[in-house]
């Protein structure tokens, strides 16, 4: 592990794995809870956490990176599961790529553990982890003016649903009408980091 | 009961509602957002008797025109530009009566970016995630001014300032950005760290509330490929493809994959919001952090 200033108040920290960059999300979470860390911001992405709004962003480095990063706890969150018509215009590619039938394509993704790794891009969509590495997949070189709201995707090794209409260059593979934004709700985000989640295969 | 509304008369180039922002979001993917030049959002609602974090309006080089169906005190500051009620000239950077159903013409900006037009009592448009502000990159809260368009306006909580007139700071002629290297000033060669921190930039006119782009000479990368998206901050120094280095501001997007190169120092952000495009930028480092 280590921690990268960034400018006067924030924090960088990077790890070397998925895995790790989850357990440690999970350890400052704690630590803020129980209240030994002040913070602004916790943003976890794919190989790091941001703390943004530090007092001393070079103390916590020093005491962050001298202390063991504990194993992330067990699943305690409620699965969120997401019903999805495995109808994309990529499944066929996306089948293709994986060298295996569109059926098996939702079959696949459908019995997989999901985790939003992290959040960003739109208000509300998570990347998510959980496809074995093999079933990675590019972006489309040139994205799509328009993907839209509700559609399920594949990139690397993520797996996101378009919280709203926006250009796009993932691979499509499903649609969606669960809601993943809406701020009238409470909370706005269907999907948070750490949230476990599992798409539920419907006919078309 | 009088109706404490504001019609939009005209809604100039850009203007949107702003205010502090909506920040402890990032990890969800909202912006904060917030007026860019927070200095002058907070003088013309100290200006006009309202709370720190009571909304406004931001304006974009041409300013707008407002009519309110209740008498109002309002404050224009920021950038300087003529205001004028009912076609008569009022002051710039102090508390103005406007009678209800009167026309408030905030005009072009004499110099500077963005004006801002406090108004007593605040724009009270319904708050997302306790924030008015306009998102320009994700959307959230209120869509931009539209001619037509009619905003609700709060109840003033105190009596206005009583100045004639109070200094503000003056557009930057030049942008002097004090930065901090890092967290990825090692993805670019020593001379590209050199070049950020000692050649003249100019501010490009495909600058907007998501970050300040600049015209200069390329940063070339010390490595090549993608980093995997993370967090990114207020004042970041993104570097993207083509080299030139882009500062992120209120609405820029929560992660990124593109490099950041150095990190502006948060009290010189407020002057990139009033940078007009073709102003020098001078990036200067500060800080102990070598390589």
């Amino acid at each position: 592990m280590r921690a990268l200033p960034v400018g006067d108040r924030a924090l960088l920290v990077e790890v070397s794995t998925d895995e790790e960059a989850q357990a440690l999300h999970a350890d400052l979470l704690r630590r803020r809870a129980e209240g030994s860390l002040s913070v602004r911001e916790i943003v976890p992405a794919a190989r790091t956490v941001l703390l943004d709004g530090l007092d001393d962003p070079a103390g916590l480095a020093a005491r962050l990176t001298t202390s063991k990063l504990p194993p992330a706890p067990a699943r305690a969150q409620e699965v969120v599961e997401i019903p999805v018509r495995y109808d994309g215009p990529d499944l066929a590619a996306v089948a293709g790529h994986w060298d295996v039938s569109p059926r098996e394509v939702a079959r696949i993704h459908a019995a997989a553990e999901f985790r939003v790794a992290f959040c960003g891009f739109a208000p509300g969509f998570g990347y998510l982890t959980g496809l074995p590495a093999r079933y990675g997949v590019p972006r489309h070189a040139t994205p799509r003016t328009t993907v839209p709201a509700g559609s399920v995707g594949l990139a690397g090794p993520y797996t996101g649903v378009y919280p709203r209409s926006s250009p796009g260059g993932w691979q499509l593979i499903g649609t969606t009408d669960a809601v993943l934004w809406d701020h009238a709700r409470v909370p706005a985000a269907l999907l948070s980091p750490g949230t476990p989640v599992r798409f539920v295969p419907v006919e078309s | 009961m009088t109706d404490r509304a504001l019609a939009v008369v005209r809604a100039g180039a850009l203007t949107t509602v702003q205010d502090q922002g909506r920040p402890g979001h990032a990890h969800l993917g909202v912006p904060r957002s917030g007026a860019l030049d927070a200095p002058a959002a907070a003088l013309v609602n100290r200006l006009v008797g309202n709370p720190a974090e009571a909304a406004l309006l931001e304006t974009t080089l041409n300013g707008c025109a407002v009519r309110p169906r209740s008498t109002v005190i309002v404050a224009v500051g920021g950038a300087p530009c003529p205001v004028t009620v009912d076609g008569r000239p009022a002051a710039w950077g102090a508390p103005v009566r406007v009678p209800a159903g009167s026309l408030l013409s905030v005009g072009t900006a004499v110099s500077g970016v963005r004006s801002y037009v406090g108004v007593s009592g605040g724009v009270a448009v319904e708050p997302v995630l306790g924030s008015r502000s306009t998102d320009l990159l994700s959307g959230l809260g209120p869509p931009p001014l539209t001619d037509g368009m009619v905003l609700p306006l709060g109840t003033p909580m105190a009596p206005h300032a009583r100045v004639d007139v109070v200094p503000q700071p003056r557009p930057p002629a030049e942008l002097v950005l004090r930065v901090t290297l890092g967290p990825r000033d090692d993805w670019f060669t020593t001379a590209a760290i050199h070049t950020l921190t000692t050649h003249p930039y100019r501010v490009s006119s495909a600058s907007n509330r998501i970050g300040l782009r600049t015209e200069g000479p390329a940063l070339e990368r010390a490595r090549p490929g993608e980093l995997p998206s993370e967090g990114m901050v207020l004042g970041a120094i993104q570097v993207p493809p083509d080299g030139r280095p882009v500062v992120f501001l209120a609405d820029h997007p929560t992660t990124g994959g593109y490099p950041v190169i150095a990190v502006v120092r948060p009290d010189d952000l407020p002057a990139t919001a009033q940078a007009v495009p073709g102003t020098p930028v001078r990036f200067v480092q500060v800080g102990t952090r070598t390589r």
